[in-house]
């Protein structure tokens, strides 16, 4: 029985899958809590359909997937921002018209020289079959991706959550609007040899959305959902050696299973304490504010 | 004690301005605000404001008064640097905005409802985002911050909060943990977008009485509101906007019932006492209640009535002087 349960470590390629998969998780984790907070998870799924092409040609031309992936991504966002600033179109819909364009133009390529690509593997992953220079440029991305994240996270987090003051503190909001959008297009990349294109969303969206049911701080709210992205990673990849390598599904499948434990059983913003909203949960706003008198307890003389 | 400074609607040069206000400030430069004929156009075509100007100095508190869609968020984004002008420009303290905001010279208390309260930060996190532009590359806060944040939220009665997130407050505390952050900034600018929504009196009361305060201390404070009758309460100088500035100056001058009209058009209710069956035996007890908002009232020949007559002893010495006259 042991013996079985250890099986997979006995192969490199496995513990080669276990470790890359840990690593993506760990930063489409950091990541995903902004894309939830600022209401960005359709725009993930889109530029994850929107790397395909990119992808595509640098299969057939031989350069680094990434690279590929990496430009038709950000030129996604960009093609996005542009429609949508000349149009007076609702931004779901211009993300919509965008990316399933992208997404045809890659099927299109792909169908053109079947040979050089193998379909599945763009939408479905195959991180057990990954080589040497994938794995560089993955860690590459991912380190790059950590440490932009680690050292900037406070001024993302304040350009999430209010513009206007970032504006008035002197941030450059545009560069960070762009760096998030970077970011995004760079994660989805990493993540597209894990858990392939069709699943990525998941990565970027549900560790996020499970660590803010939660916590009620953004500090601890990453720690979190980096915790979350990164364990559900190692673990689905080890149990994919059991499910025949559908490594996306088992990695997908187990964030998917934690969420709805957290769902249910969340201290305070979960299912079950919101309908028993006594049982230990905090009644707000129903103590009166303090007294809060500036001028030193002196009742204001023109009221 | 600062007097109050005249705003302008020319554009003054920097000299005719008093010393005053500058030493109050305590930084030894003289704080202004001015703008200078901007035009503001939206991508859609739409001329939000056109030629607009006025000037305000430092020890003022300014109402930014007009109907929806007149301009005064544009207004208020013009010299935030949100919106650029097609033309004209706006100076804060002899800077151009851009410089003002990197020398964190303006503060910005926005509307509740601009803010996702549903965000994980906690009271602490929103107030020590207002040293931002103190820190290092990192942001993280020093000895000092930590300081400056635990005095401004002191100031404004929400210490004991300060773990509480965001979005567990009522409306009369968030807006004050918003306050207190724009106190942490240190900025001598101060621009509010309409801080009494959704505010319990006692709490407008209390702001009130801070934004006194730290117009005494020099600080330049400029409100946007639709609650009239707050105006006279405590503003010393009011601009009326209207796409455009149709009037700016000291409240007495300017807050007159005829340019309220053209300010407003047939948009505000009237209540008249001599077309109302308040008759002569009511004499002055009649009491004004009102819903939601301070009622503004006009005597007779259309001047100004405040609520209380402590502190206003000049204006009812003047009233009695006209009586004597007649």
């Amino acid at each position: 029985m042991l013996d079985s349960l250890l099986t997979p470590f006995h192969y490199d390629y496995m513990l080669r899958a276990i470790f890359v998969s840990g690593l993506i998780g760990c930063v489409c984790g950091f990541l995903s809590c902004f894309i939830t907070l600022k209401g960005w998870s359709l725009m993930g799924d889109a530029l994850s359909h929107a790397v395909v092409p990119g992808v595509a040609i640098a299969y057939l031309l031989g350069l680094p997937f990434a690279a590929g992936a990496f430009a038709t991504g950000l030129l996604a966002a960009a093609g996005m921002g542009f429609v949508k600033a000349k149009t007076p179109l609702r931004e779901d819909a211009v993300i919509g018209v965008v990316f399933t364009a992208f997404l045809a133009l890659g099927l299109l390529l792909i169908s053109l020289k079947p040979s050089g690509v193998a379909l599945q593997t763009i939408l479905l992953g195959n991180i057990l079959g990954i080589s040497d220079f994938d794995i560089v440029q993955i860690i590459g991305v991912a380190v790059g991706a950590l440490l932009v994240l680690g050292l900037k996270w406070r001024d993302l987090l304040l350009v999430s959550f209010d513009p206007h003051q970032a504006r008035t503190l002197g941030l450059n909001v545009a560069g960070l609007h762009f760096v998030l959008l970077a970011l995004l297009s760079a994660t989805v990349v990493a993540a597209l040899q894990a858990v392939g294109a069709v699943l990525v969303v998941a990565m970027l969206v549900t560790p996020g959305a499970t660590a803010y049911l939660l916590t009620d701080r953004f500090g601890k709210m990453i720690t979190l959902a980096m915790t979350i992205g990164a364990g559900t990673s190692l673990v689905g990849a080890y149990a994919s050696y059991f499910f025949n390598g559908a490594t996306g599904g088992c990695i997908v499948t187990l964030q998917t299973l934690l969420f709805l434990a957290v769902f249910y059983a969340a201290p305070k913003h979960g299912w079950r304490a919101q309908r028993a909203p006594q049982a230990g949960r905090p009644a707000h706003q129903a103590e009166r504010p303090p007294r809060f008198l500036p001028n030193g307890g002196a009742p204001d003389a023109t009221r | 004690m600062t007097k109050a400074a005249r705003p302008s609607a020319e554009p003054l040069p920097p000299a005719a301005a008093n010393g005053s206000t500058a030493s109050a400030a305590g930084a030894g430069t003289l704080l202004d605000l001015s703008v200078e004929d901007i035009t503001v156009c939206y991508p859609n075509g739409h001329e939000a404001l056109r030629d607009t100007s006025f000037r305000l100095e430092g020890g003022t508190i300014c109402a930014l008064v007009g109907v929806n869609g007149s301009g005064k968020s544009t207004l208020f984004r013009a010299i935030m640097g949100f919106v650029r002008p097609a033309s004209g420009r706006v100076r804060i303290a002899g800077r151009s905005v851009q410089s003002a905001l990197k020398a964190n010279l303006i503060a910005y208390v926005p509307q509740s409802e601009e803010v996702d309260w549903s965000f994980p930060v906690s009271v602490w996190d929103v107030v020590l985002m207002g040293r931002y532009g103190y820190m290092n590359f990192l942001r993280i806060p020093r000895a000092r911050d930590r300081e400056i944040a635990e005095e401004s939220l002191r100031r404004v009665g929400m210490l004991e909060f300060r773990e509480r997130q965001i979005g567990e407050l009522s409306g009369g505390q968030k807006k004050r943990v918003f306050l207190a952050r724009a106190l942490a900034q240190r900025s001598r600018v101060i621009l509010l977008d309409e801080p009494f929504t959704g505010v319990d009196v006692q709490t407008e009361t209390a702001i009130i009485g801070l934004l006194r305060e730290l117009c005494a201390a020099g600080h330049l404070i400029l409100v946007s509101t639709h609650n009239l009758g707050a105006v006279p309460e405590f503003c010393d100088s009011v601009v009326l906007v209207n796409r455009t500035v149709l009037a700016a100056g000291p409240t007495a001058e300017v807050f007159t019932q005829d340019n309220l009209v053209r300010a407003f058009g047939g948009v505000l209710r009237h209540f008249k006492f001599d077309e109302s069956t308040v008759q002569k035996h009511d004499e002055k007890a009649v009491t004004l209640l009102t819903d939601d908002e301070r009622p503004l009232v006009f005597g007779k020949g259309g001047h100004l009535e405040y609520s209380h007559r402590a502190g206003k002893e000049n204006v009812i010495a003047e009233r009695a002087e006209e009586e004597g006259d007649r």
